[in-house]
């Protein structure tokens, strides 16, 4: 699993690659909640498109991003899921609680 | 027979295995996606909780056809027998509770109880078996 962060304009967009399970959502959550906290942006992209499976800690480490980014009056945004991962958000019934869209022009114009 | 250490870089692995396993066996491709789901979210759980983290602890997991009746209809299926020599697991977290009350850490049991048709816990001496099973939905589905 590979994670990245750049930013355009107000917003910061993580790049995730990899499969997301107990192995390496550690990574993610502590990634994501550093950028969050330092960097204040008005938006925060997830990008999933090369992610092809999350496991339960991998979607407890994107709900702690949403609630950090909440916290700090910031949108937090997941894009380019894969069928797995939305299947994941579904059966976890969170599939509403998060922004999502299908690729980054769509996040960026919303 | 699939043995493993408790260490989360052969979660991957055992994913890998159950997902072409399902496949060949020609499981609808949603169903080959949950049990792989269910698999890794019940391997992960004797890692966090049954192993308490710990590294190189032995983990073996059994692939078997399994067959029931249901309603005059012979019904076959896949059972997953996982086993490993860790700290007894509470029956309480097994059970599970409704979906409003599930705390974070618990998601990943509700996930293990959407996918599977039987999800069965024994502690047998000192070893604990979590049995896993899912069924075709057709007798001519049979493995």
């Amino acid at each position: 699993m590979q994670i990245s962060a750049r930013r355009h304009d107000t917003t910061t967009i993580f790049d995730v690659s990899g499969d997301i399970d107990f192995a390496n959502s550690p990574e993610v959550r502590q990634s994501v909640l550093r950028e969050i906290r330092e960097s204040h942006t008005a938006r925060v992209i997830v990008n999933l498109r090369q992610v092809r499976y999350i496991d339960s800690s991998g979607v407890a480490s994107l709900i702690e991003g949403l609630k950090a980014s909440r916290d700090l009056g910031s949108r937090f945004i997941l894009i380019g899921l894969s069928t797995s991962a939305r299947e994941v958000l579904q059966l976890s019934r969170l599939i509403k609680v998060f922004e999502i869209y299908d690729n980054e022009e769509q996040a960026l114009a919303a | 027979m699939l043995a493993v250490y408790s260490n989360p870089r052969w979660l991957s692995v055992v994913r890998g295995a159950v997902e072409r396993l399902t496949e060949t066996l020609g499981f609808p491709a949603v169903q080959c996606r949950s049990i792989t789901r269910a698999v890794d979210e019940a391997l992960t759980n004797i890692v966090r909780h049954s192993y308490g983290n710990r590294l190189g602890e032995p983990i073996a997991l059994y692939f078997r056809r399994a067959q029931r009746s249901q309603l005059g209809e012979v019904e076959s299926g896949l059972a997953i027998l996982l086993c490993d020599r860790g700290s007894a697991a509470s029956l309480n977290k097994l059970q599970g509770r409704p979906f409003e009350q599930i705390r974070p850490g618990e998601l990943g049991l509700h996930l293990i109880r959407q996918a599977m048709d039987t999800v069965e816990f024994t502690r047998k001496g000192l070893t604990n078996q979590l049995r896993l099973v899912k069924y075709f939905a057709q007798a001519s589905d049979a493995p």
